[in-house]
């Protein structure tokens, strides 16, 4: 793995000192911090269950038009609103769509904008928040003070007008990207700020380390400092941050979807088909059930794969 | 001293007035006076605090980074707000252009960007939110005050029912760490935290209200009413105030001043709910800022699904709409509720342990 030895040539960095004793001692704590970590993770079962979970709703998403019985937009209206049978294994909807194949599709967007959006966020956040740890100071008092006058805005009112903004900037011509897009944009607006703090709070501890101190006197650019031998030190956090992030994406998107803000059918996200069960939930409750079920197992995963790795990364804070 | 005991008397009466009007607005009566008391219980216990620790300058910075972030919101919503291609008065029918000439000279829509901001920004200093476009004649004020109060209502009856149940419960789960009582309520916290609202909430009404017959679906009139919307909106917070608990109370319970407090011979009851929990409370009150504020602010979902006439609908409706005013009189208003839930929970930071100095 390219994180680790990134960690461990920083430790040989130390060595200069002591030649053999420290990059030994280096060798073998760096090697066992990565190791006992994901030694712990895999005796916790929760989260290995979990884990195996994620990787197959991903596959699922990823393999959607493989796997998935027909397209997500077929109507066969000769077998509208069906409970489950052999040929619909989950039943149709009101134009008889087949749900489980709308299920897979769903998946894919809704995955789709959990990820990525975790990962603009894990980017961006990363960047403001070293930046701002490590010049500290004014600078951090000056980008702080702007996250925290961004977080005062409230989550549902920024995230409804970045939507709409994005959306209606007339950029995209594909109705479904344009959806996609602009609910990306405006979670990853609003999802970055969280990690800009963590990042921050770790990057200001790990720069009094005596690592760091030790990088510093051997003249190392402070870039190379933060990017190479800060930021692989703090990715623990930075790991379980960006884990507990995708369901509250997968949560905010099926919500924004949900209220007729998101997706708009035929497409299908997990929320767009919530919102087409709540609608006729007094005659086909299972409508609702497949959609929300699907959320709620996917969201569980995360969260206790996040749980087993906060546990894994930082064993006291069980 | 004397002080002292006066503020124990007067936290006791509010306790007990807030506590009668809770009751009485869950009967349907009283609104107002459940208001009053609130407002005085958090008013008094935020004078009593400030005074206390002598705060007094520090809550004026408070207020003073407030108005600050406030008016920085407030520009930010505005342009963004502009930056939406359509207006406010765009129908599917197209008005005649004079029409539309004659209502943007109406709200002053046709001056520059500039001086439409200026204008706005002093009616706000002058607390006029103005008037909405879409429901015409109506204030911003007047609407707002028509749902807030049951926005409110639900989020107070929510809020309490999350710690009533998530504390608790987190602390019984502490306590018997490592069992099964502790791996199977920490199960349940943990579907709690991932079930989507709209899910519990299609599942409470097919079975309650479809199935048995047992409440009403929708709507917000009675006891009956608020029982289900209530349960729906509580039980996320509920079960991340349980999981923040368990973690904070098996951090303190393994101190050293706990195991001198069972040396002493204390009750298990008096030391988990006396001593462990009041040490343990601040990650729960880190919390409960955004919580607070999250929930009060209208769970629009919530209210979606329960047809509750809370503010929810406005805030998403206002958007498509671009009712400017409202728009920016909600988004200043969730705003306002964020940044004071922030400074009353700071001020409570020094309250639970007086070791946090407020500078």
């Amino acid at each position: 793995m390219g994180l680790r030895t990134q960690t461990i040539e920083s430790q040989e960095l130390l060595t200069t000192k002591d030649k053999v004793g420290t990059s030994l001692m280096a060798k073998i704590q760096s090697h066992s911090l990565w190791n006992e970590s994901i030694k712990r993770l895999k005796k916790n079962k929760t989260a290995i269950i979990s884990l195996y979970f994620i990787i197959f709703v991903v596959l699922v998403a990823a393999l959607a038009p493989v796997i998935a019985p027909y397209p997500y937009d077929l109507q066969n209206v000769d077998a509208t609103l069906q409970g489950p049978s052999l040929k619909y294994l989950l039943g149709t909807d009101a134009l008889g769509r087949d749900i489980l194949s709308r299920l897979i599709y769903g998946a894919r967007i809704s995955m789709a904008i959990a990820v990525f959006t975790a990962l603009v966020s894990l980017f961006m956040g990363t960047l403001y928040g070293a930046v701002s740890g490590w010049f500290g100071g004014k600078v951090d008092a000056i980008l702080m003070r702007l996250v925290d006058t961004l977080y005062s805005v409230p989550a549902l009112v920024l995230l409804v007008l970045a939507k709409v903004v994005i959306e209606s900037s007339g950029y995209f011509h594909d109705p479904e990207f344009r959806a996609l897009f602009s609910i990306f944009g405006a979670l990853s607006i609003y999802g970055w700020m969280g990690m800009a703090r963590i990042v921050r709070g770790q990057v200001l501890q790990a720069k009094e380390m005596s690592y760091v101190e030790a990088a510093r006197a051997l003249g190392i650019q402070q870039f190379s400092i933060v990017s190479r031998h800060i930021i692989p030190n703090i990715l623990g956090p930075v790991i379980v941050t960006l884990t507990f992030q995708i369901p509250s994406n997968v949560m905010f998107e099926s919500f924004l979807s949900f209220i007729g803000l998101g997706l708009q059918p035929p497409f299908s996200s997990w929320g767009v088909l919530a919102n087409e069960g709540w609608r006729s939930l007094r005659s086909f409750p299972h409508l609702i059930l497949s959609p929300g079920i699907a959320i709620f197992l996917t969201m569980l995963a995360f969260n206790m794969l996040g749980d087993g790795l906060r546990d894994a990364f930082d064993p006291k804070m069980k | 001293m004397e002080k002292e005991k006066l503020f124990d008397a007067y936290k006791i009466f509010m306790g007990l007035m807030a506590l009668m009007g809770l009751i009485m607005s869950f009967f349907g009566f009283g609104i107002p006076f459940f208001w009053t008391t609130f407002g005085i219980l958090v008013l008094g216990s935020f004078i009593v605090v400030v005074i206390k620790q002598n705060m007094l300058s520090y809550l004026l910075k408070r207020c003073f980074e407030a108005g600050i972030t406030l008016f920085i919101i407030a520009t930010l919503v505005f342009l963004l707000l502009r930056l939406m291609p359509g207006g406010p008065f765009d129908a599917e029918k197209a008005l005649p252009p004079e029409v539309m000439a004659n209502l943007a000279a109406k709200y002053n829509l046709d001056a520059p960007l500039y001086q439409q901001f200026f204008q706005y920004m002093n009616q706000l200093v002058h607390g006029d939110l103005g008037e909405s476009y879409k429901y015409i004649g109506r204030p911003v004020s007047t609407i707002i005050g028509d749902t807030f109060p049951v926005s409110f209502q639900l989020g107070v009856y929510a809020l309490i029912l999350s710690y009533l149940v998530g504390i608790p419960l987190g602390v019984i789960a502490a306590n018997k760490h490592n069992s099964w009582l502790d791996s199977s309520s920490m199960f349940v916290a943990m579907s709690g935290v991932s079930l989507p609202s709209f899910l519990t909430g299609a599942i409470f009404i097919f079975l309650f209200c479809f199935q048995w017959k047992l409440l009403p679906p929708g709507s917000w009139e009675g006891p009956s009413f608020y029982i289900l919307p209530v349960l729906t909106l509580g039980l996320r917070p509920a079960a991340i105030i349980a999981r923040l608990t368990r973690s904070s109370v098996l951090d303190v319970i393994r101190s050293d001043f706990v195991r001198t407090a069972y040396a002493k011979g204390l009750s298990q009851r008096v030391i988990l709910f006396k001593h462990v929990l009041k040490n343990s409370l601040i990650p729960v009150l880190t919390y409960s800022g955004p919580l607070i504020a999250d929930i009060l602010s209208g769970a629009f979902i919530i209210e979606m699904i329960f047809s509750i006439p809370g503010m929810g609908k406005h805030l998403i409706l206002s958007v498509t709409n671009r009712d400017y005013p409202l728009v920016l009189g909600l988004a200043l208003l969730f705003s306002v509720i964020l940044v004071l839930c922030n400074l009353v929970v700071d001020l409570f930071y020094a309250v639970v342990d007086p070791r946090i100095q407020l500078a």
